[in-house]
């Protein structure tokens, strides 16, 4: 190669460019690229695979209508099942509706400064670690009340609002400008503008991101230790004032036991926590598909 | 205009003045709420210090150099911690950073659309794994296959090296930072995908039509495009690491001691406090726990705030740049 040659590397009239290894490194890349996304896949696939295979073999109608035994026989989930159901239910209660009138706010009021000081409180509480909320709520309600359903609920909550208030700002700044302004020129005032225009063409994206949320705190188990982890009552409870079991602070207690039972029962609870998710997601798929159709529409 | 300007006296005009009120209502509402979130970020900072204060007095600064951890003579420090969370979340930073980038390039530049569409479906499913479901894996499957397998590999060609002496362990420090990979690839990959997807076509076009390749398009345009945004995004996977309890917890094996080798247990912040707070003894263990915990809230807080930092400086450069 002499140095005329190579003065201009982007010279494609130049005889030799090294064509054949830059060919070469490009197919290097193209090939390593496709590995590091198959690699993974894969890991996905072995995660979900073994979880499968090791908990189909434990799943019986027992199993999710049986409670969980104190001593001796592992028992079933039932009564994780309800308590994680009447937590996440109520810290979706608690979250969705704050979480909307914060993007609200954001999308729609704020000026530029608040509105760019708002979401980075909200980026900066999504970043803030599970179980530290488990421990703020802890130490301002726990201590002196004792742990309860309704702490765990909490805790969940404050780690749902920032998900549900971003993705819901974000699909409300993607309603189209014209339609706020044909609303608004029709005499209408901007509260209900927001609420009988905006609202509703966004309502995919705000499902989205609210479904996507209870899956996330669904697998939660951090916050949850610090606040409904230490259950009293045995069998199914709906007494939201007492801790209340719940299935990944179970899953948790199961996977460290060294008794095979136990562990297998470990194995079964996952693969129902696991199930929901994927469920969850999929609906999520479902009202991200519905939120582009109504955006398009208009 | 002003012809159709009505009458002040006309009932518009009144009626115009009750929809004031709803909109100030429903503002003062949503601005409340917008506050509510900022005072929870300020409350949760306040309490978790206040919580950790009489530590903070028993052990002062010290607190974070010292390396005890016992309960039977009530003497307390953080350094075991600290140096296993930092241990832990920059390996499986360096090797989740690279495979990102590489996933977010494979799926936005050089997969056909129909493969890259359901394996994009599929990376976000794996931030989709609860971490308590990842854990039981680490902890049953993952960190016996670790035991068995990959550490004895690594020994055998690279035991030169003290970070792989020691006999192989099934908990330790080494699954929870390939745990903790598995964790941070999906979100780091997702942002970078956006980043990549956001380049604008005619600058990685132009760099095409002079003749280079898609790498040397993607290595010499793309990437430094991206640069900042991926700093950002590796500062928010980083994050999330530190700050990793319950999966860490079950697979790292509560070790007390720093080692140079990553085969024996060890423990994080997040994972001390996760694995000890029920079962902690006297006040001051509690104490000494939460002051773990302020230590954590600091560091995430920092990693955090200097992602959106980069990522506000990043946009701002943005708009400046394109109008």
């Amino acid at each position: 190669m002499s140095a005329a040659e190579i003065t201009d590397p982007y010279d494609i009239t130049a005889k030799s460019n090294n064509l054949g290894r830059r060919r070469r490194t490009q197919q290097l890349v193209s090939v390593l690229a496709l590995l590091s996304a198959l690699f993974a896949v894969f890991i996905l696939a072995l995660v979900l695979g073994t979880v499968l295979y090791k908990g189909l073999s434990q799943l019986s109608l027992d199993f999710l209508t049986k409670s969980s035994a104190l001593f001796g026989q592992t028992g079933g989930i039932a009564d994780a099942l309800v308590g994680s159901a009447i937590i996440v239910g109520m810290a979706t209660i608690m979250a969705v509706p704050i979480a909307i009138l914060v993007a609200i706010y954001i999308a729609e009021y704020a000026g530029p400064k608040a509105a760019s000081f708002f979401r980075v409180m909200l980026d900066i509480l999504n970043g803030v670690p599970a179980i530290l909320v488990g421990i703020f709520i802890y130490g301002l309600l726990v201590v002196g009340h004792g742990q309860s359903a309704i702490y765990g609920a909490m805790a969940l909550a404050i780690l749902m609002i920032p998900m549900v208030a971003r993705a819901t700002q974000e699909v409300l700044e993607l309603v189209p400008r014209h339609l706020r302004e044909a609303s608004l020129a029709l005499g209408v005032p901007r509260w209900r503008t927001v609420y009988s225009i905006v609202l509703p063409t966004a309502i995919g994206g705000i499902l989205t991101g609210a479904v996507i949320a209870i899956a996330r705190v669904a697998g939660e188990t951090a916050p949850l230790i610090f606040t409904s982890s230490i259950v009293t009552s045995q069998g199914v409870s709906l007494d939201v004032h007492q801790a209340l079991a719940t299935l990944p602070v179970r899953i948790f207690t199961l996977s460290e036991s060294p008794s095979p039972d136990d562990q297998a029962a470990a194995w079964a609870a996952a693969l129902i926590l696991i199930g929901f998710v994927l469920v969850m997601n999929i609906l999520a798929k479902y009202f991200a598909g519905r939120k582009r159709k109504s955006l398009e529409g208009v | 205009m002003s012809t159709l300007t009505p009458d002040p006296a006309a009932p518009a005009a009144i009626e115009r003045r009750g929809i004031r009120l709803g909109d100030v209502l429903f503002k003062g509402v949503a601005a409340v709420a917008a506050v509510g979130v900022a005072a929870i970020l300020a409350l949760l900072t306040y309490k978790i210090f206040a919580l950790a204060w009489p530590a903070m007095q028993e052990f002062g600064l010290s607190f974070i150099w010292s390396q005890d951890w016992n309960p039977t003579t009530n003497v307390y420090g953080a350094l075991v911690f600290i140096y296993g969370t930092i241990v832990t979340s920059f390996i499986a930073l360096l090797l989740a950073t690279p495979l990102s980038i590489a996933i977010a390039l494979f799926l936005t530049e050089l997969a056909p659309k129909r493969l890259a569409s359901p394996i994009a479906t599929m990376v976000e499913l794996l931030a989709a794994i609860p971490s308590v479901v990842l854990g039981l894996w680490g902890i049953l499957v993952f960190g016996p296959w670790i035991a068995q397998h990959l550490e004895p590999w690594l020994q055998s060609w690279f035991g030169f090296l003290p970070i792989f002496s020691g006999d192989p362990s099934q908990a330790g420090v080494l699954p929870a930072a390939l745990v903790l990979t598995i964790m941070i690839i999906p979100i780091t990959s997702a942002i970078c995908r956006e980043l990549f997807s956001r380049v604008p076509r005619d600058l990685t076009d132009g760099s095409l039509a002079l003749g280079s390749t898609r790498w040397e398009a993607i290595r010499r345009v793309a990437i430094p495009y991206a640069a900042p945004g991926i700093s950002a995004a590796v500062l928010l996977g980083l994050g999330r690491a530190f700050g990793e309890a319950i999966a860490v917890t079950q697979v790292i094996g509560s070790g007390n001691q720093i080692n140079r080798s990553l085969f024996p247990p060890g423990d994080t912040l997040a994972s001390r406090i996760a694995s000890t707070y029920q079962g902690a003894g006297s006040n001051i263990e509690v104490q000494s726990l939460l002051y773990l915990g302020a230590i954590l809230l600091v560091i995430s807080l920092i990693t955090n705030v200097s992602a959106q930092v980069i990522v506000n400086k990043f946009q701002k450069a943005r708009r400046m740049s394109t109008g």
